[in-house]
């Protein structure tokens, strides 16, 4: 007999856009003072009059589904869809504005990994109260601690406060944490492991643990590969709402042929908001070298990326990273990072908007349709911002095909390599006359 | 699948928010391992690479005492009830400082902790709770000094007579933690709107210490102004205090009582203020 194990019941969840509050209590009575004799208000910045206060934007829109214990069920969707927002209500970290939930057993999510470390407080210390904070009591904890330790491999350093430790051993030990509570239900996000292969590889094989040992796993990715391996089932949301539900080989496809008509080859943050994050993406273009956007974009010239983000203050450590994935499989051909080409940028970075360029150059991407995921982040936790679904199309209008008068072979790549031809000096035969 | 079967109980209900809730007693009772451990961090916290440690603990009140001596006992001359001068602020201090920490520290609990409560979910009073107890500890430890102090004044003969009073201490001790963490809830649900009131608790925090007999006993409010020191439910508390350990001050029933019902409804209101604002702060913060 099936049990079901989460009941979500027509949820919505509204955020309130432009000015809620000035955040002083002066300015709000400023502000209600000009309101009560008419005036116009003195704290609204010029130019953000149209966003009046009260206009509200859908997150979740009457969003129903169960999930049965067991279940494997992957949520799908591009930025801004409403999945972070889901997986908030369903970890009760935010609440919902209508509907309900009802959840049975332990909820945990692999999107708390470290919350609570302390720098100071030594690696036995912090698994005790990360551990709490997770929610196992003292004496769940004493009965794995051996098992996280080993799990981590960090048994030397154990005693030694965790700020002396390289930022591998703080994850792998923040994980270790996470791995080992035994929740009913897990909660995945895969954003988490942006940029970090074998740490999103653990991340994946302890969901494969929880699948087998008959527990729930929600799992939330881009990665349609991954998506399709490791559930049964999907759901693919879309501005709030839920658009599909269903085996995931039919609802990955759904999501990718909706993706590539509309997914468009630049993307920009809604003007209208201001996301309350340290660091965010507000552009991302794909254009080709006289700088302008396209239907597709020639195989023999160059295609530039052009990123624009803003830091709100001065941050240090903060790295831009870049992946372009194929459209078809998720398999990814290009990864960057601009911290990687060039330490010094590692080093603090003054706040304001930042305009980088990528230049791919012609002939390295074969045709066919590419995605583009842009991420900033600070060493490998702190995930501030992550832009998907930006897609474009690499096309040879200009006919190698055509010109040479039969198919190039397929390949990955249509780079072309030097290949130098040079006519062998014939050996002459002096002896023979 | 029928939904027949689910009715079954659930482990958690997420709604939207409306309405009042009762605080999540049981939710902290469940967390208790976690409340241990985050009294346990602060105190590490807070003398791991410092170079006197715990010694901080009871620096802070023995100068604050020093700098009351001299100022209001030796150039203002105000009179102490019979009782030393640095006995009488050493032990209004003691219990200002107690109560004071116990408001500053719980009025940032969502300020503070929105790192870790935009991740995940534990029940929320856990963090102030927390810090109510890491504060009891350093006032043990204040105590400690506190009463060494007292049986050296006794042995050169002061004339200090703690009694049956001191049963109250315990008592007090917990109106102390009620009011302090009361208000201190009610101020850190209203800075999740308005930012600019943690301000004014640090600076509003100083003037009410001097509404407060801490450097001036009850004896000397003349008997007109009486009516408004006693408005502040603080005013007996110090004095009831200060009675149990030294032996002197001005003991009276109606403040004590209209005290204990202003603490209670405080408390009372500052946590269900809490346990509302804590289920929808995300989306102000």
């Amino acid at each position: 007999m099936t049990k079901t194990v989460i009941s979500v019941e027509s949820v919505s969840k509204r955020y309130q856009l432009g000015v809620i509050n000035h955040g002083t209590l002066r300015r709000d009575l400023q502000s209600w003072w000009a309101r009560k004799r008419g005036l116009p208000d003195p704290n609204l910045e010029i130019g953000k009059a149209g966003v009046k206060a009260g206009t509200t934007f859908n997150a979740l829109e009457n969003v129903t589904f169960d999930v049965q214990a067991g279940e494997t069920v992957g949520f799908i969707g591009r930025n801004g869809a409403g999945k972070s927002t889901l997986l908030k209500i369903l970890s009760r970290v935010a609440a919902p504005n209508a509907g309900s939930v009802r959840i049975r057993g332990r909820v945990s999510s692999l999107l708390e990994v470290g919350t609570g470390f302390h720098a100071e407080l030594t690696g036995r210390e912090n698994v005790y109260l990360n551990g709490a904070i997770l929610g196992m009591t003292k004496a769940e904890i004493n009965r794995k601690f051996d098992e996280i330790i080993d799990f981590a491999e960090i048994d030397d350093f154990i005693d030694t406060p965790v700020k002396r430790y390289s930022s591998g051993m703080y994850v792998r030990l923040a994980f270790a944490v996470a791995a080992h509570l035994e929740p009913e239900i897990l909660i995945v996000d895969e954003v988490l492991a942006v940029g970090d292969h074998a740490f999103q590889k653990k991340c994946l094989g302890k969901m494969r643990d929880v699948r087998s040992e008959g527990r729930t796993v929600l799992f939330v990715s881009h990665n349609m590969t991954a998506v399709n391996n490791l559930c049964a089932r999907s759901i693919f949301l879309e501005k709030g709402k839920i658009i599909a539900d269903g085996p995931s080989s039919d609802i990955t496809r759904v999501y990718l042929r909706s993706a590539s008509v509309d997914g468009g080859s630049s993307w920009h943050l809604d003007a209208s908001t201001t996301p309350d994050k340290p660091a965010y993406i507000k552009d991302v273009f794909i254009l080709d070298p006289n700088l302008e956007t396209r239907e597709g974009y020639e195989l023999t010239q160059d295609i530039i990326l052009r990123v624009r983000y803003r830091l709100r203050e001065p941050m240090r450590g903060v790295t831009v990273g870049l992946q372009v994935l194929s459209e078809d499989n998720g398999e990814t051909f290009i990864s960057l990072s601009d911290t990687e080409l060039e330490m010094s940028r590692l080093e603090e970075r003054a706040a304001g908007t930042y305009l980088a360029d990528i230049r791919i150059p012609a002939r390295l991407l074969n045709t066919g349709l590419y995605a583009l995921r842009v991420g900033i982040s600070r060493g490998r936790h702190d995930i501030y911002d992550v832009v998907d679904g930006v897609t474009f199309r690499v096309v040879d209008s200009v006919g190698i095909v055509m010109f040479l008068g039969f198919e190039r072979k397929g390949s990955l790549l249509s780079l072309q390599l030097p290949w130098t031809v040079q006519a062998e000096p014939e050996l002459v035969n002096t002896d023979r006359k | 699948m029928t939904k027949a079967d689910d009715s079954k109980e659930w482990t958690t209900v997420i709604e939207s928010v409306q309405g009042w809730y009762m605080p999540d007693l049981r939710g902290l009772w469940q967390y208790r391992d976690l409340v241990m451990l985050f009294v346990r961090r602060d105190s590490v916290a807070t003398y791991k690479q410092s170079l006197l440690g715990p010694l901080w603990f009871v620096i802070q009140p023995l100068m604050t005492t020093i700098v009351f001596t001299i100022v209001f006992g030796r150039i203002a001359s105000i009179p102490t009830d019979g009782i030393p001068p640095f006995l009488f602020y050493f032990g209004g201090v003691l219990c200002w400082q107690y109560f004071a920490a116990n408001l500053n520290k719980t009025s940032d609990t969502f300020a503070a902790n929105v790192g870790m409560y935009s991740k995940v979910y534990f029940p929320r009073l856990v963090t102030p709770v927390s810090l109510i107890i890491s504060n009891l500890i350093v006032l043990g430890i204040q105590f400690v000094v506190f009463i060494v102090v007292v049986v050296v004044y006794r042995l050169r003969g002061a004339p200090i007579q703690p009694g049956a009073a001191l049963l109250l201490l315990p008592f007090l001790l917990i109106q102390i933690a009620a009011l302090g963490l009361g208000a201190g809830l009610i101020i850190s649900t209203l800075t999740t709107r308005f930012r600019d009131l943690a301000y004014l608790t640090g600076y509003g925090m100083q003037l009410w210490m001097y509404a407060t007999p801490v450097v001036y006993p009850v004896s000397q409010i003349p008997e007109k102004w009486l009516w408004l020191a006693y408005l502040n439910p603080m005013t007996p508390i110090v004095e009831c205090f200060r009675y149990a350990l030294l032996g002197s001050g001005t003991l009276r029933l109606e403040p004590a009582i209209y005290s204990i019902v202003a603490t209670a409804l405080i408390f009372s209101l500052g946590l269900a203020m809490f346990s509302r604002v804590e289920r929808s702060f995300m989306d102000t913060i």
